[in-house]
């Protein structure tokens, strides 16, 4: 992480938000919950962490070396506005064809390519997914919760 | 008994293995897991970290179906979808929210009733009565129990168990008859959901955990969440490539052992779908 949690308050305490919002920590962050957890006084830091990625995407400021994970976000996300649960196989199709187009790094697209037939043996892939049945009224949740990041 | 179950997303796809691990399990305890109808994803890490308002909004929306099915008892087998669905109970009780998240959901939402992980639910059952129903003390097990982030965190939204030194999974396999071991890594994090987007950051986080388990002579581990397993079992390969180190450390649900302790088979509960299988 180039800014520990601690410094990242510190740059929004002082005012300093474009380099939190800039930061590559955002989006390393794993939110495992240490930090709100062990915090001496009581900030919610992991929470100062959601809404500084969220910002950081309303504002165009995503660290460009994070992309993948902004992608994965964004693409998990639009997956289930549109199936109301998620749809693995769609979701990495979706994440590997945007990261490639992206970064342009084609080796992506294989990665991992190998685990599709030990997935298979375990019948742990789905080719016909299930979907939620109210998937309109996911769509209107999704629109009374919209924000500039969806975009 | 019968209890609400919200499976979420992994557990009707590729951790399946978890889910036939609970059914048979909790079938065999005479626990009837009933499904929320027409239940939706909660939004996983993706919403909480893009969308804060449909983080709290998609959850509210199952927990409203499940009161609506007049569930007092929600179990949630995965840690996250249990740690948003009582983040939603917080916000709606404490902070106000009701009015707005059931107008957003289009159903009302209450908070109240009881959200259940994994170890809550066997605490629910009895460990006395667990204890009786064991046919195959599991003496051969000498467990790594490993709770990870959401089981415990954050407290003040979870209210579960000791967040430093959580000793709730010991005590499961304490009637079970396996040994566990104190270790140093129980509470922290195997990267969850950076699996494909980030998957250096697992594979570092993995090799620390599995490592920390065997020198402190564990011969498996144990876990009561989904994504735990993913990284530490599917991609234990990987980090074995990685590390350049032999670790075949074998992966088990909690209801796993449990399972196997009273006496079904690993086919019965999946064992045999696991990445790493004992030789």
């Amino acid at each position: 992480m180039d800014l520990a949690p601690n410094q990242l308050l510190r740059l929004v305490q002082l005012g300093q938000t474009d380099a939190a919002l800039r930061s590559q920590a955002i989006w390393e962050c794993v939110s495992c919950q240490t930090c709100t957890t062990r915090c001496p006084k009581e900030v919610d830091c992991a929470g100062v962490m959601d809404a500084l990625r969220e910002t950081s995407l309303a504002h165009g400021m995503g660290a460009p070396a994070q992309q993948p994970v902004v992608s994965f976000q964004k693409a998990f996300l639009d997956n289930i506005r549109r199936n109301g649960r998620l749809n693995e196989l769609e979701l990495i199709a979706r994440f590997k064809a945007d990261v490639l187009f992206r970064t342009g790094r084609l080796a992506f697209l294989f990665k991992d390519a190998s685990l599709a037939p030990q997935l298979g043996k375990r019948k742990k892939l789905h080719l016909l997914p299930e979907k939620a049945r109210d998937r309109k009224v996911v769509e209107r949740i999704f629109a009374r919760c919209s924000n500039q990041a969806d975009q | 008994m019968n209890i609400g179950y919200y499976p979420g997303c992994a557990l009707h796809g590729s951790s399946n293995d978890y889910e036939q691990s609970l059914r048979a399990c909790l079938g065999a305890l005479d626990v009837q897991l009933q499904e929320v109808k027409d239940w939706i994803c909660c939004g996983a890490t993706a919403a909480h970290s893009l969308n804060h308002k449909l983080s709290l909004a998609l959850p509210a929306r199952n927990l409203a179906l499940a009161e609506r099915d007049g569930f007092q008892q929600l179990f949630a087998p995965c840690p996250l979808c249990s740690m948003q669905l009582l983040k939603v109970q917080k916000a709606v009780k404490e902070n106000g929210l009701r009015e707005e998240l059931s107008q957003i959901i289009e159903a009302d939402v209450r908070g109240d009733g009881q959200v259940l992980n994994l170890i809550q639910l066997f605490e629910r059952v009895g460990l006395d009565r667990l204890k009786a129903a064991v046919k195959e003390p599991l003496k051969s097990v000498t467990a790594a129990c490993y709770y990870g982030c959401l089981l415990t965190r954050p407290p003040d939204v979870v209210h579960f168990d000791d967040f430093e030194q959580p000793r709730s999974m010991e005590a499961v396999l304490a009637v079970l008859g396996a040994k566990t071991v104190d270790w140093s890594y129980k509470t922290e994090c195997c990267g969850a959901g950076m699996t494909m987007a980030s998957e250096g950051t697992v594979l570092e986080l993995a090799h620390k955990i599995l490592s920390n388990a065997a020198d402190h002579g564990a011969n498996c581990l144990v876990v009561a969440c989904p994504m735990c397993h993913v990284n530490l079992d599917m991609k234990q390969a990987a980090v074995e490539r990685r590390y350049g180190k032999k670790l075949d450390m074998v992966i088990y649900y909690l209801s796993d052992l449990v399972g196997l302790a009273l006496g079904l088979s690993g086919e019965q509960l999946g064992v045999n779908r696991h990445f790493v299988t004992k030789a």
